[in-house]
């Protein structure tokens, strides 16, 4: 790889609202996929001679499926309420990453052909033709959103990029256009049943690792099960988690958690993955078949409770989705939500008083709580509504004695991505992720100075992986973020109940 | 009956039929297509009240708008809170004897008209002061607001500047609601004020002015936050079960 072309950006003094610098992205497009990545996902293999017709005659299509799209291209008014809201513009400067500039892509397509105004007034609604410079557009800057949500957060009418992103990625993959990192990782997870293409053997492998690695370290037998069928609870993780650091210093806190519990659980070769990439191409079937796995492994394992591991936009799939695309879940024990959370789970336990936890474990860390996009605008945990912003902080103050928040305008409903998220988090577009970090990496750097923080916890193997690469970017160790349940493992007195 | 007459009166039942139609048209079209997944913005309200009372706030007092930018929460409010007082008080030209409550707020109506042309100022300066919004602005974002403030101006002219014949108005418009078409003074004020009104009620449907039944519609505003607790699908994604 060539060193970086670009300069990391400086800390804003006050962070006030970034001055435009056009066509400051426009070079950022990631490698498209090529014709057997697109075919094995049943894609045109590269772009069709009647792009055009075949483009309009999808977005024709998607506009009787879904509501939200339908609703969201008609009633932006152009008031300007999210132009400063996303990481991306904020980081890159660039006009057309502005949620409202960047629904605009498409917007000004659907004007054209599927609004009175538009077909008979196309300049003076802003409505255009859908040309080759425009599709290059579209795949540069719907290329450049991550599906964070945090724009629609602050839109009077509640529209949400992410539904235009995802319908954008559909119409550019119906046409043969597809992205190269995320395509690649479908093809795999059909295949082999995870992101990362670990075969069944490698990772039973890496589980008996694992497993020796916590007896040398602790002196008990910690068990990592795999289809191990009449088990209670299927843990449903990110791949990520069994091999990438720091994912899998979590992986052995949801084994130490399971197993102080005593509660009987297993992985699944077949369901190795919580990722679910067909969200980040807005691909309902591709999302359907993916969730399918989890059904299929839960049934076939005959397990009674399904819990999910730490994994962002995975959790919006399964919290939100799930039930929908592979539900009814009739056949699990209905005394527990289905799925459940990881932290629901080590929560609750904890409110039982069913773990022995050490807080001084912890006490070289000084912690703060990066909430993860998908967990934070498109879920809930627990009870109550925001459930998911006081789970994680519970269970991080319960195992640990020094944290502090980020500014309040960072965190919960209005966290700022990671800026590697939907299907972004490939090094092709390094400048992008960089760039889209600093609203976080600013945060960050408020509670270093102030309360010395020296770890981010955060329940997303996206974050942990974007993370880890950009902090040192911005001067900071990359070992700085963890998971919650690293947290867990580290203050966890295994032994102590047995 | 006088030309201008004739030709005031289709243009109102022809602007009407365009409002009602193709407002009708929209909704049955927002209203048809399905939301075929749970993606309310989170926290979300857990039940179907609380999912409805989100929307009110959102239509009553704007509040994600208030979380983004104060500015245009301002300017915004000024201007919609003024429309409505407008529109309430121009129910005394519709309806025969006037109730009590519209010949009440008749003063507030009054003032609220500068109201309106302060809250379309500051959203229209925004325009052209904010690079952000300056970017994102078309030509029709301006010409929008262009005729708001043109019918708030040659209304507000007919009570500060030069008085139209407002009684033989209101025997035109109660004469138009049952096809009994009466004689409309020929006042130029008025008539740009009428023929205003009536190019706004025919490009409501056909422009972004469709954020107002919009709002209604919006998945990530009025669904309620139970996806795991209820099943939620849609017919064609229904259909897919079978295959």
């Amino acid at each position: 790889m060539a060193a970086p072309t670009f300069e990391t950006p400086k800390f804003r003094d006050i962070p006030i609202v970034p001055v435009l610098m056009p066509q400051a992205m426009a070079a950022s497009r990631p490698f498209v996929a090529a014709a057997p990545i697109q075919q094995a996902l049943g894609f045109p293999g590269e772009l069709v001679p009647d792009w055009e017709q075949k483009a309009i005659a999808k977005l024709g299509e998607l506009l009787g499926k879904y509501r939200s799209l339908r609703v969201y291209l008609d009633a932006c008014v152009h008031c300007g309420a999210c132009t400063d809201k996303c990481h991306y513009f904020i980081g890159t400067q660039d006009p057309k990453n502005m949620p409202v500039a960047r629904q605009d892509l498409l917007r000004s397509v659907y004007r054209r052909h599927f609004t009175v105004a538009g077909k008979l007034f196309p300049k003076l609604v802003g409505a255009r033709d859908l040309t080759k410079e425009l599709l290059d557009d579209w795949y540069t800057y719907f290329n450049q959103c991550s599906e964070c949500r945090r724009c629609s957060v602050f839109c009077p009418y509640g529209i949400d990029t992410a539904e235009i992103t995802m319908a954008a990625k559909e119409i550019m993959n119906s046409i043969g256009l597809g992205q190269k990192y995320t395509n690649e990782i479908l093809g795999k997870v059909h295949r082999i049943g995870n992101n990362l293409g670990l075969p069944g053997p490698a990772l039973e492998d890496t589980l008996l690792g694992l497993e020796e690695d916590i007896a040398a370290d602790t002196g008990v037998e910690v068990k990592l099960p795999l289809d191990a069928k009449g088990a209670e609870v299927l843990l449903v993780t990110p791949s990520a988690d069994f091999f990438s650091e720091p994912h899998v210093e979590s992986l052995i806190g949801y084994a130490k958690v399971f197993h102080q519990a005593g509660i009987s659980w297993t992985l699944s070769s077949h369901a190795s993955e919580a990722g679910n990439f067909g969200m980040f191409v807005g691909n309902y079937e591709q999302m359907k078949k993916i969730s399918l796995r989890v059904r299929q492994a839960a049934l076939e394992l005959g397990v009674k409770r399904i819990v999910v591991g730490e994994c962002g936009h995975a959790w919006r799939v399964a919290y939100s989705f799930w039930n929908t695309l592979a539900g009814p879940w009739d056949f699990l024990d209905s005394r527990y939500p289905a799925p459940q959370h990881i932290c629901e789970v080590t929560h609750d336990l904890i409110q039982r008083g069913a773990l022995t936890l050490d807080k001084e474990a912890n006490d070289h860390r000084i912690i703060t709580f990066h909430d993860s996009c998908n967990v934070a605008r498109a879920s809930r945990m627990g009870g109550t509504p925001g459930g998911q912003f006081t789970i994680p902080r519970e269970i991080i103050k319960s195992v640990a004695n020094h944290f502090h928040d980020m500014h309040p305008d960072t965190i919960g409903e209005k966290t700022f991505c990671c800026g590697g998220g939907g299907g972004l988090l490939t090094d092709d577009l390094m400048e992008l992720r960089v760039k889209g970090a600093l609203p976080r990496m600013e945060a960050l750097k408020q509670v270093v100075d102030e309360h010395k923080v020296n770890f981010m916890a955060t329940i997303c193997a996206i974050c942990k992986a974007q993370f880890s690469k950009v902090l040192p970017y911005y001067g900071f160790d990359m070992s700085m973020v963890g998971g919650v349940h690293q947290l867990v493992s580290t203050a966890i007195r295994l032994g102590a109940k047995e | 009956m006088s030309a201008l007459t004739l030709i005031y009166a289709g243009l109102f039942y022809a602007a009407a039929a365009l409002l009602i139609g193709g407002l009708g048209y929209k909704i049955a079209q927002y209203a048809r297509t399905p939301a075929p997944l749970k993606i309310p913005t989170t926290p979300a309200p857990t039940t179907a009240a609380g999912a409805a009372l989100r929307v009110a706030r959102e239509v009553a007092l704007f509040e994600s708008l208030f979380k983004a930018n104060k500015w245009i929460w301002l300017f915004a409010s000024l201007f919609h809170a003024a429309l409505l007082m407008v529109l309430l008080r121009h129910l005394r030209y519709f309806l025969e004897p006037v109730p009590a409550w519209v010949a009440w707020i008749q003063p507030f109506g009054m003032y609220a008209g500068f109201g309106m042309v302060a809250g379309l100022g500051g959203l229209w300066a925004r325009r052209f002061l904010v690079e952000r919004i300056r970017y994102i602005s078309t030509i029709s974002d301006h010409l929008m607001l262009a005729l708001l403030v043109a019918i708030a101006v040659s209304g507000l002219a007919m009570k500060y500047v030069s008085h139209t014949d407002i009684v033989a108005v209101k025997a035109f418009m109660l004469g138009l609601m049952v096809f009994d078409l009466q004689p409309l003074p020929a006042d130029p004020n008025l008539l740009l004020h009428l023929a205003l009104v009536a190019a706004l009620m025919a490009v409501f449907p056909l422009s972004k002015l469709l954020h107002a039944p919009g709002i209604f519609f919006s998945p990530t505003r009025n669904q309620a936050d139970t996806p795991r607790e209820v099943r939620h699908l849609a017919p064609w994604a229904a259909e897919l079960e079978k295959h």
